[in-house]
């Protein structure tokens, strides 16, 4: 069994191209894989019935030479996608037996590719955390173990932190993620595998419970660059259901992967050194440099001015965005309602009981950044600054093509850390979030080590649309860090 | 018409708290309400700091794409499966949804 679950998706792609292995094999395999995983609590719904429907038939048009891009590729789904009649819970008391009767368009655009669904997988509630520990299902186990304390459970990160999970440990061969703020990439970071957000636009928010809807992106969560690139060709594209969704052509991602970083100018920005930063982090980060160096680009420094700012501005934009699109879940038309004496207590009772702590604590604070008298004070304010954001990065990528930046502030943390105070969790976010608001293309590389013995990565910023840049420099930093290890829990499977 | 002085309001009390909660249709019990209320004024203090920001002039961002909304003949492009809109409802039936009595 080892030798098939150690295919990445690209390796398992042309082996069943040429027959080698068949995607029933495969699927069977990453199944029995979840079984044996079931303590990594990355999965909220595994569809194993439905995988194997969708193998077989994989199988067929493979056996006539047909097939998509991703034909019989057993991939994970982030519980955030509606599937057509499969539970979608977001993670979230209040979405309790929803089975959506449409499919996401990302999850449509990756079944005509040919992909086979495994299940859903775990997140914070409503994708709203850094540790994937506010599910309503119970927090997602990060396979990794530190190397002093083989005891301590630890967080995959967030808010696709099961997606991260099934990754790192083998329980998929790749899944699909969202990041508003980091979701994507602080998980690969903190589980060693590749993760890429896109450009705001590139794939289609339709179908996908929103959170912060000029914010949220789905995107790729694989064990490579390469295999990132060849996902995310199947998952993007325009979609006229989502207007926010750009018509920009995607250009060929695999093409340009391996044209190197020589004569490149990568930036590096002077606020991405924050105070109390962790050495280990800024080694990285400095080796991150080195490589690209070493592979002929040019290092320039640049200034990001508003970097220190962007925290604050996510924090009133992301929750004010929230509680708009939040107002839907009032106990009529799906998931869970709990009675009361007249409408409004019926609203008021479901949603108190529905929702999670931190989920209240943001539709409390995006109602009151957009309420009468607090509107300009706030959420403009938060508008103008987010301007000020997204011009430092225009100004910066007239003199780079790429940004290199670590994309955590701090390896894998203990679950239950960081869940005293509400702004010590969104710290997680410093390196990530800037990004996201200036809606720019981002990519987390797995890098090195920390002296726990648990993966970091790095982040690769580039212009918007210009994900085949990003993915080129991730792909140079890949080939450099020869990042082989992987959590022990995979040695003798 | 509110005219904002510039500055943040340094905290909010319970009372306002509670008012938040009802405009948000959340019950939030008695007993939540004080750790909600260090809460949400823990998240208030940190982004106090954009006060530190010169926004004069500069417009306000609501899309990063630069694309204007795309338009689309006003027709109908999708319905006709009332039972597949109210499948998911809590209470209901026959392609309705069913709440509380609203008028007496």
């Amino acid at each position: 069994m080892a030798g098939i679950l150690d295919l990445d998706l690209v390796a398992a792609r042309d082996a069943l191209r040429a027959r080698e292995i068949s995607s029933t094999e495969l699927t069977s395999a990453y199944l029995s894989r979840i079984e044996a995983t079931a303590d990594l609590n990355a999965y909220i719904t595994v569809t194993a019935d439905k995988a194997q429907a969708m193998a077989k038939a994989s199988d067929e048009r493979l056996a006539k030479g047909e097939g998509g891009g991703l034909e019989g590729l057993p991939i994970a789904v982030k519980d955030l996608f509606c599937t057509e009649g499969v539970l979608t819970t977001a993670a979230s008391h209040i979405l309790d037996g929803f089975k959506p009767t449409y499919e996401s368009t990302v999850t449509g655009n990756l079944w005509s590719a040919g992909a086979v669904m495994l299940g859903k997988t775990n997140l914070d509630e409503f994708a709203m955390g850094s540790s994937s520990a506010t599910s309503y299902y119970g927090p997602p186990v990060n396979p990794w173990r530190g190397a002093q304390d083989s005891e301590t459970r630890l967080v995959p990160g967030g808010s696709s932190g099961g997606s991260a999970a099934a990754v790192s440990g083998w329980a998929a061969l790749a899944a699909t993620g969202t990041d508003t703020g980091g979701s994507i990439r602080q998980p690969a970071s903190l589980t060693g595998i590749v993760g890429m957000k896109p450009s705001y636009g590139r794939c289609s928010r339709w179908g996908i419970v929103a959170f912060a809807s000029s914010l949220d992106q789905a995107g790729p969560m694989t064990r490579t660059v390469h295999d990132a690139a060849v996902m995310l060709s199947a998952m993007a594209g325009h979609d006229p259901k989502d207007s926010t969704s750009a018509a920009e052509p995607l250009p060929d991602l695999e093409a340009t992967l391996d044209s190197g970083v020589k004569g490149l100018r990568i930036g590096v920005p002077a606020e991405y050194r924050v105070d109390g930063m962790p050495t280990e982090i800024s080694e990285i980060w400095a080796k991150g440099i080195a490589w690209l160096k070493d592979a002929g680009a040019e290092i320039i420094d640049i200034s990001l001015p508003h970097t220190q700012y962007a925290l604050a501005t996510y924090y009133i934009i992301a929750p004010a965005e929230a509680s708009s699109n939040l107002a839907r879940y009032d106990g009529v038309r799906y998931g869970l309602r709990v009675d009361g004496g007249s409408l409004d207590e019926m609203y008021a009772n479901t949603r108190g009981e529905g929702f999670g702590a931190e989920v209240q604590r943001r539709v409390l604070i995006g109602t009151y950044v957009l309420s009468a008298g607090y509107y300009d004070a706030y959420y403009r304010k938060a508008q103008r600054v987010r301007t000020l954001i997204r011009r430092d990065f225009d100004e910066a990528f007239g003199k780079v093509d790429a940004i290199l930046t670590p994309t955590a502030p701090s390896d894998a943390f203990a679950i239950g850390a960081n869940e005293d105070d509400p702004v010590k969790m969104y710290l997680n976010d410093v390196f990530t979030v800037p990004a996201s608001l200036a809606g720019l293309p981002g990519l987390s590389v797995p890098a090195g080590l920390s002296a726990r013995g648990l993966p970091l990565g790095l982040q690769v910023l580039g212009r918007m649309f210009d994900e085949p840049m990003v993915l080129r420099v991730g792909r140079a930093i890949e080939k450099a860090a020869t990042f082989t290890s992987r959590p022990a829990m995979l040695e003798g499977i | 018409m509110f005219v904002w002085n510039g500055l943040y309001p340094m905290s909010l009390d319970k009372a306002t708290v509670a008012s938040i909660a009802t405009l948000a249709r959340l019950r939030v019990p008695e007993d939540r309400l004080e750790p909600m209320v260090a809460d949400l004024n823990a998240i208030l203090g940190f982004v106090e700091q954009l006060n530190q920001v010169d926004t004069d002039g500069v417009e306000p961002l609501a899309s990063v794409t630069g694309h204007s909304l795309p338009q689309r003949e006003d027709a109908v492009t999708d319905g006709g499966y009332p039972d597949r809109v109210t499948a998911n409802a809590p209470d209901g039936g026959n392609g309705f949804y069913a709440v509380p009595k609203v008028v007496e």
